[in-house]
């Protein structure tokens, strides 16, 4: 007994049983997050359920489910009910039905059942009965009907471009002149010359803007009168509903499609999610201003926390007399790594947010008051909160390469007569930059996953604009934005429509796994670069 | 420099055979203390110029400290004091309004361990004229050239100058960390144990190269092997805890010790 226990062998049994073990658990999440986000946006078949009392649900299975007993004996066999995404929810009030698999008389495949995605009010489930043009059918249900669906949809598609270009670009630059102006004038009637030439040049401006802003007001009602076609569909009791074309995102007939429509299909769905703008508080559409926001935030952390934390570790550990007082510095910055992170997002709040961010807008922008500007939670402040919180693992990591920096490359530098500064510059800098890349890529991962500092310095669950637009200054650091990790916790918890917006807590997890591993992958990319540059071979 | 003129008659008797040479490095009752620990005893000594001088003796002898005292390395080291008088071509060293980083312009130093810098073979050679403010493309041109081959590399190098320095073996990084140090034309060139991490093959490419270096630089070299001493320098001198026993031609030193601990040393009684 006591051979095999020097032999070694169990011990090494236990390490690999220790890493068998966390690969394990890592594969399995992945697993779980790949199974339920991929297929997610697949297109399912629309099933008919006639039940034994003659009603009928028209929908696509999501679920089933054993239906509990309690108290049963062991012997009676289980019951399942089955989940129905039945749609209609201006009809039906919620669109998921539970139904008992046991009173389903028969199941049925419809043809023609077709899936209307609707920009309000989420599918409609069920057959198309016609297309009409100014309220005349042109075509009635069926193969004729789809046909003629499908070759209106790309204009209705157009018309609704049209009509946002006008409301968002053209009247939302209208909008902005004239927020500026009227700023202005504000400006000038806080400091007395409410009535000078400059306020009337102003006052003209407006003028002149609001002319334009009629005539913008008449170009979208043109457009929007154009918007005549409408197509007329049943759901499976009977009711019609007429939809105007531009209230359609897509239409499909699951049943009658082939593996490659659905492919498509898919690819469509997938390509929405990622760039387009959430519909139906946040259970539809895609993601992208939270994918845009997460980025934008984690490169605004790493611009701001690679040079802090590598100029204090570059202090710690080149400069600073080594000694108790460094050590404690030292301790308490590695332990500031485990700080709640939403200690560090209160701390965002109370200084940034309310100190700093209230004192910018006395002082630069006391006209748009009692609005703050910067006094308010935004990509800015909830960027330096992130950056604050990732700062000892910058810290950290530089300091430690700095460590392994071996001594005899300083002392050739400083022997050949340059300065501690000229040394630190070519020579340590250099030569610890993989290690600072090791601490940004750490620091950006942890970033990207923090949600609660998020929540209350900036993070919203719907943001009316990206933080970087066309409007000067482009980038807008005091907007609130969007972030994946706050949108897995929105879609998942806060969701009006939980039933609906589950799905999406996976798929929303994947792509923010994807974008953490991009962002690593390309920071590892460059430090593998560095490192073959600066090998530091075995000094 | 009339140096000579100044040197002390015991001194002249004690240093060189070869009277007369002018003193490149002169050292008056140096001592040093790391903290309570004295490492230098009170050592006075002249390295003339274009010579060898080489420094043997046990280890912790004390016989680095004093080469590094020479380019003011020790300052490095928390703690250290000194006492005493290092001139160098005239001009007292541990002044402390000197500029140390012109002091190590013109005192080169190549250490035990090559250290190359981790980057190509010519950035190596061209760090210190680059520190010294050459940046004409064509000028370092010239001047790496030129200290690879005063350091007997170029043949080898010439064709991978933008390769990394460390894919060298172990004697090129020593020969391109002697170009490195040459490369700003020092006055004297100090070398820290050279080849002690080199094969005998290596070693001898090394011993050959100071030799025909000394014909533009005073070189100073400590070293363990009493053989590469025997063989590479002009002047030897034998430290043991800190002293100084005795300094003198290397043949003579050798040959006819006057002291009784460097006879036990160099017949290796001990050490």
């Amino acid at each position: 007994m006591s051979r095999f226990w020097k032999s070694g062998d169990p011990f090494i049994w236990l390490t690999a049983g220790g890493l068998a073990f966390s690969l394990l658990m890592v594969a399995g999440l992945i697993l779980l997050i790949l199974a339920n986000g991929l297929g997610f946006f697949w297109p399912k078949d629309v099933v008919l359920l006639v039940m034994d009392d003659k009603t009928a649900v028209m929908g696509q299975v999501m679920d089933r489910e054993e239906i509990p007993q309690p108290g049963a004996p062991p012997e009676t066999p289980k019951k399942y009910r089955i989940q129905v995404k039945q749609g209609n929810r201006d009809i039906y009030g919620q669109d998921f039905t539970w139904v008992d698999e046991s009173r389903i008389a028969r199941r049925e495949r419809p043809d023609d059942a077709i899936v209307i995605e609707r920009r309000e009010w989420g599918n409609f489930v069920g057959t198309l009965r016609e297309v009409r043009e100014d309220g005349r059918p042109v075509a009635g249900g069926g193969d004729d009907g789809w046909n003629a669906l499908e070759a209106r949809l790309p204009q209705a598609a157009r018309l609704l471009a049209e009509i946002r270009r006008i409301e968002k670009t053209e009247i939302g630059a209208v909008n902005h002149a004239q927020e500026k102006i009227r700023l202005n004038l504000k400006k000038l009637s806080a400091q007395g010359r409410g009535e000078g030439p400059e306020a009337a040049r102003l006052k003209a401006e407006l003028g002149a803007l609001q002319t334009g802003y009629a005539e913008m007001e008449t170009a979208l009602g043109a457009a929007k009168k154009k918007d005549t076609t409408s197509v007329v569909a049943a759901a499976v009791g009977g009711q019609e509903k007429e939809l105007p074309l531009t209230q359609v995102v897509r239409a499909y007939r699951p049943n009658a499609m082939g593996s490659g429509a659905k492919a498509a299909f898919y690819a469509a769905k997938v390509w929405e999610f990622v760039a387009d703008a959430p519909r139906e508080s946040n259970t539809e559409g895609g993601v992208f201003p939270a994918i845009f926001g997460t980025v934008m935030m984690v490169m605004i952390m790493s611009l701001v926390a690679t040079p802090l934390g590598v100029l204090a570790a570059f202090y710690l550990r080149e400069y600073a007399q080594q000694g108790p007082f460094v050590s404690a510095v030292r301790i308490a910055v590695n332990n500031l790594a485990g700080v709640p992170s939403i200690v560090f997002g209160v701390f965002g709040v109370g200084f940034f947010v309310y100190f700093v961010g209230g004192s910018l807008d006395r002082l630069f922008y006391p006209e748009s008051l009692p609005t703050p500007t910067f006094g308010t939670g935004g990509i800015l402040w909830a960027s330096l909160t992130l950056a604050l919180l990732t700062l000892p693992v910058v810290i950290v990591a530089t300091e430690e390469g700095l460590a392994a920096i071996p001594g005899g490359l300083r002392e050739a530098s400083l022997a050949l007569g340059a300065t501690k500064f000229e040394t630190t510059w070519r020579i340590v800098l250099p030569a610890v930059m993989p290690s600072i890349l090791t601490g940004l890529i750490l620091a950006m991962a942890r970033a990207a996953g923090e949600v609660a500092p998020l929540m209350i310095t900036g993070v919203v669950k719907l943001a009316p604009a990206l933080p970087l637009d066309s409007f000067w200054p482009f980038l807008h650091m005091d907007r609130k934005f969007m972030h994946l990790g706050f949108h897995i916790y929105d879609v998942g918890f806060q969701s009006p429509n939980v039933d609906a917006a589950r799905p999406m807590v996976f798929t929303t997890t994947l792509l923010l796994l994807g974008i953490v591993l991009v962002l690593n992958l390309a920071a590892i990319v460059l430090r593998n670069r560095l490192r073959k540059k600066y090998a530091l071979g075995t000094l | 420099m009339p140096i000579e003129t100044r040197l002390s008659p015991d001194l002249h008797a004690n240093a060189s055979t070869e009277a007369l040479e002018s003193a490149m490095v002169e050292i008056r009752n140096l001592s040093l203390w790391y903290g309570e620990k004295q490492a230098l005893k009170n050592i006075s000594m002249d390295v003339p110029k274009n010579r060898i001088t080489a420094y043997i003796g046990p280890s912790g002898c004390g016989k680095t400290t004093l080469l590094r005292c020479l380019n003011r390395m020790n300052d490095l080291v928390d703690g250290v004091r000194t006492s005493g008088t290092i001139r160098i071509g005239g001009t007292d060293i541990q002044d402390s309004a000197l500029d140390v980083t012109e002091l190590r312009k013109r005192v080169g130093m190549v250490f035990q361990k090559s250290n190359p810098f981790p980057k190509s073979i010519y950035e190596n050679a061209a760090y210190g004229p680059r520190i010294l403010g050459a940046s004409d493309r064509r000028e370092l041109d010239q001047i790496v050239e030129r200290s690879l081959r005063g350091a007997a590399l170029w043949d080898e190098v010439k064709d991978r100058l933008n390769d990394s320095a460390l894919g060298l073996s172990g004697g090129q990084q020593q020969r391109l960390c002697i170009a490195r140090a040459i490369a700003v034309e020092p006055d004297v060139l100090l070398m820290d144990e050279p080849c002690s991490a080199l094969d005998p093959i290596a070693t001898a490419k090394i011993e050959e190269l100071m030799i025909g270096l000394k014909r533009r630089y005073t070189i100073v070299i400590v070293t363990h092997n009493m053989q590469q001493a025997a063989r590479v320098s002009d002047i030897t001198g034998f430290m043991l805890m800190g002293e100084l026993v005795e300094i003198g031609a290397t043949r003579d030193l050798f040959t006819n010790p006057k002291d009784r601990r460097t006879e036990d040393y160099i017949t290796g009684r001990f050490g």
